[in-house]
């Protein structure tokens, strides 16, 4: 499902810095239906690899492949790449001029789904990360941890084969991070193939994921946990 | 098709609930361009105005038939009949030689000198009005005139013509420059205001492209704006037009009574109304267009 092979990537030189390799030679592959945690120190790479599977970042060296399409080919196709992955952001990037509602139907109108099917569906999503009673209300008036739920309902409501979650659990106390980590399990367990990155594996454990290490841009381990 | 459909109805529906959300500030920008087509408008206006009631006014271009010394009474009747029947023809005067020379005598510095003369060197002549005051018909009609029996000189008094054709030339062409001047404005002033919204919703931009929004699908909406803000502009200043004409018209009478005829400025004609909305519109559209775009590029892979 996702293939990287010898992919690096260097931050170009600004005034102030010159430069930053954040990720060197990786070559890795991840399979379908797998859930993979990517961790790490901070500034380990965790974040630059799932930018460059998301297609968010390019990388300077080397080739990302998800679903047999190399991202770097078509800027074209990207966005339409990008409708078969789920994305799920540390800081959530919601819009917060919407209501809960109408931030999880984002991804149907931009693929132009019927109104009405869109409704049944963004219903659905809500219900799963249990914010179905608050669908008229606007973000600011959910926690953070409500908040990292409601963009997980955004990042699935168009029923991606790919969750890619950077640093979901990052800013959240133990229970609320054990809530998120369950719904991935279970998106995992219909056969979504989840990646997290996280500098925290304790609340991922149950989900016995396959562990891929960075350290410094290399891969440091890989094993099952 | 289906989800096309979709999309521009949800783009329509985000721009009108842009529009709705700040009513004021849209109905400003509105009226600026609004204003900025009027000029280009009026001036348009008054040259076609001008041009059409050149034909009307009293002073007529005129062409005047110097009758050949031998020219009989006989001679000048049928030119006269000639004259009366002739399509382009709005009217004729004679004037017999005898006429002329006392006209001539009534100009004082020159009387002594008529009177010296041993003979009236003066033809007679027909001083012809033209129905159009058009160069091209009034020369037109100058050369078939000269080629009538008897007629010795056919002679344009065009100048009077000529200068307001060149006047309508250069209104006219002061009406286009400011037209493409302002038309540049506007593509400015659509850019501004529409590049604006783009910084303000920049953040919604990034969410949307992140989760697989087109360059088309983050466009429309703005480009719905644009069309729209322009197009209403330009709807405004073509409603402002036929206030100003309406406006003039009530106060002609007064200046129509001195030139002894009843001047009316005509309206914008409908089709003109529609150009001008469309062209505002296609403006606006392009203004957006490239704002978004400038946005989209900088904006790099994701």
């Amino acid at each position: 499902m996702i293939l990287l092979d010898k992919v690096g990537k260097r931050y170009p030189a600004g005034p102030g810095n010159d430069g930053h390799e954040a990720l060197k030679s990786i070559t890795l592959a991840i399979d379908s239906g797998e859930f993979a945690v990517v961790t790490g120190r901070s500034g380990a790479g965790k974040s630059t690899l799932l930018k460059l599977v998301a297609g968010i970042e390019l990388p300077t060296s080397g080739t990302v492949r998800v679903n047999g399409q190399d991202l770097a080919g078509s800027r074209r196709a990207l966005p339409f790449m990008r409708r078969k992955i789920g994305l799920i952001f540390q800081d959530h990037k919601l819009l917060y001029d919407r209501s809960v509602f109408d931030n999880v139907q984002l991804p149907l109108d931009i693929t132009g789904f019927p109104p009405k099917e869109a409704a049944r569906r963004v219903r659905a999503a809500l219900d799963k990360v249990g914010l179905l009673s608050r669908e008229r209300e606007l973000p600011v008036t959910l926690s953070g941890g409500e908040q990292q739920r409601l963009c997980i309902a955004r990042a699935i409501v168009h029923r991606p084969s790919l969750l890619l979650a950077d640093e979901p659990t990052a800013n959240l106390d133990m229970d609320y991070a054990q809530d998120i980590v369950d719904i991935l399990r279970s998106f995992h367990q219909v056969g979504v193939t989840v990646v997290v990155s996280t500098h925290d594996l304790v609340s991922l454990r149950m989900a016995r994921p396959r562990v891929i290490a960075l350290s410094r841009g290399m891969l440091a381990s890989e094993h099952p946990e | 098709m289906k989800a096309w459909i979709n999309q521009h109805r949800r783009a329509i529906g985000v721009t009108a609930a842009q529009a709705w959300r700040s009513p004021f500030s849209h109905l400003f920008q509105v009226l600026v361009i609004g204003v900025a087509i009027l000029l280009p408008l009026l001036l348009h206006l008054a040259v076609q105005n001008l041009q059409r009631l050149g034909g009307n006014l009293p002073a007529d271009a005129r062409i005047a038939l110097y009758l050949a010394g031998d020219a009989t009474g006989k001679d000048a009747d049928q030119i006269a009949a000639r004259l009366k029947a002739h399509p382009t023809v709005a009217g004729h005067r004679f004037v017999s030689r005898e006429e002329a020379i006392k006209d001539l005598r009534r100009i004082h510095e020159i009387a002594d000198l008529v009177d010296a003369l041993p003979k009236n060197p003066l033809p007679d002549a027909f001083i012809v009005r033209a129905r159009s005051s058009a160069p091209d018909d009034l020369e037109a009609l100058r050369r078939e005139a000269a080629k009538w029996p008897k007629v010795a000189l056919a002679q344009l008094d065009a100048a009077w013509a000529a200068r307001l054709d060149a006047g309508l030339d250069l209104a006219r062409a002061l009406a286009a420059g400011l037209a493409a001047l302002l038309a540049g404005a506007l593509l400015a002033i659509a850019f501004n205001t529409i590049g604006l919204q783009v910084v303000n919703r920049r953040e919604e931009i990034e969410v949307c492209r992140l989760i697989g929004a087109t360059h088309g699908f983050i466009r429309r909406p703005f480009l719905y704006a644009g069309l729209l803000q322009g197009a209403v502009g330009g709807a405004i200043a073509c409603g402002l037009a036929a206030l100003c004409v309406e406006w003039v018209n009530r106060q002609l009478p007064g200046l129509a009574a001195l030139y002894e005829t009843n001047i009316v400025l005509l309206p914008l004609a409908w089709q003109d109304v529609i150009s001008v909305t469309c062209f505002a519109g296609l403006l606006g559209w392009l203004g957006a267009w490239l704002a978004v775009s400038r946005h989209l590029w900088r904006g790099g892979p994701a």
